[in-house]
């Protein structure tokens, strides 16, 4: 049953990640990417780790993910421009992508061959129990809990950040 | 029908694929906005890993650093997407190649 259901969860995500990149408007993306999530969050599931499977819904499809639909449907850019003009002949022409796209076909191939090295393994089974969100706080709040402070200082930054950065200037 | 029962390697494999789709997307899109959603693929990627070892090894740290990744995914999210948002106002484009005042 696990078996069945990592393998559908597993073609799930990889489908609707490389639909993500397919699209030519970045609101299918987005909606794709959602789908994608919900995929990992049940592979979370699947690995014993319900807390990060319930904050993978909560704050990437659900604050992250939102965050994106709104500039999306802010700037009002359905589709992806052609590249026009003799610089973007340079830039965007075949050339650079190509090589781009056969440098990550290359990162892929160094990936799966550096995992060769691992010994297939299997995975815990269901009777190791899931881990409890009890247990993650408490490590949290212990030994993390400097990180944790750090990050709120570091969302507080954002924060100020993002309003200044999307702030009308004022002549 | 029997399929293979799913082993580290597959997690990590499963892992190496979404990657390499986010560094594709990188690469191929030429939309500011795709570009900051596949780095969250990547981002991703990335979680899945921690967790999977997290889980064949029985510790709890690889859970509590991916609630540390999606905070830094949130907060660059939102500088990035302000950002989009003052380069629109300024060209009226989200293409990367039009954004070339800072190139020598």
């Amino acid at each position: 049953m696990d078996a069945i259901l990592f393998w559908i969860l597993a073609a799930g995500a990889v489908i609707a990640s490389v639909l993500v990149i397919g699209q030519r408007n970045p609101m299918y993306s987005v909606l794709l990417l959602i789908a994608s999530f919900g995929a990992l969050s049940g592979l979370y599931v699947l690995l014993g780790s319900p807390f990060v499977a319930v904050i993978q819904i909560i704050i990437y499809a659900g604050a992250i993910m939102v965050l994106f639909l709104f500039v999306v449907m802010l700037l009002n850019v359905p589709t992806e421009e052609m590249p026009t003009g003799p610089q973007a002949k340079f830039l965007g022409g075949a050339g650079p992508r190509r090589f781009g796209a056969i440098l990550s076909a290359f990162l892929a191939v160094q990936l799966f061959w550096a995992m060769r090295a691992l010994s297939a393994q299997p995975m815990p089974g269901n009777e190791t129990p899931a881990t409890t969100v009890a247990a993650i706080g408490e490590r949290l709040f212990r030994e993390y809990s400097f990180a944790f402070e750090a990050t709120s200082v570091l969302i507080l930054v954002a924060m100020v950040g993002a309003v200044i950065l999307a702030r009308k200037e004022h002549q | 029908m029997s399929l293979p029962e799913p082993t580290l390697n597959s997690y990590l494999m499963l892992s190496a694929v979404l990657f390499a789709i986010g560094t594709a997307g990188v690469f191929l899109r030429r939309n500011l906005i795709t570009i900051l959603l596949s780095i969250e693929v990547m981002l991703n990627a990335v979680n899945l890993t921690f967790v999977a070892v997290d889980r064949f090894r029985g510790l709890i740290d690889g859970q509590i650093i991916v609630f540390f990744v999606m905070t830094v995914a949130a907060a660059e999210a939102a500088v990035g997407l302000a950002i989009v948002i003052a380069l629109f106002r300024h060209k009226e484009t989200l293409t990367p190649d039009a954004f070339t005042s800072l190139k020598w």
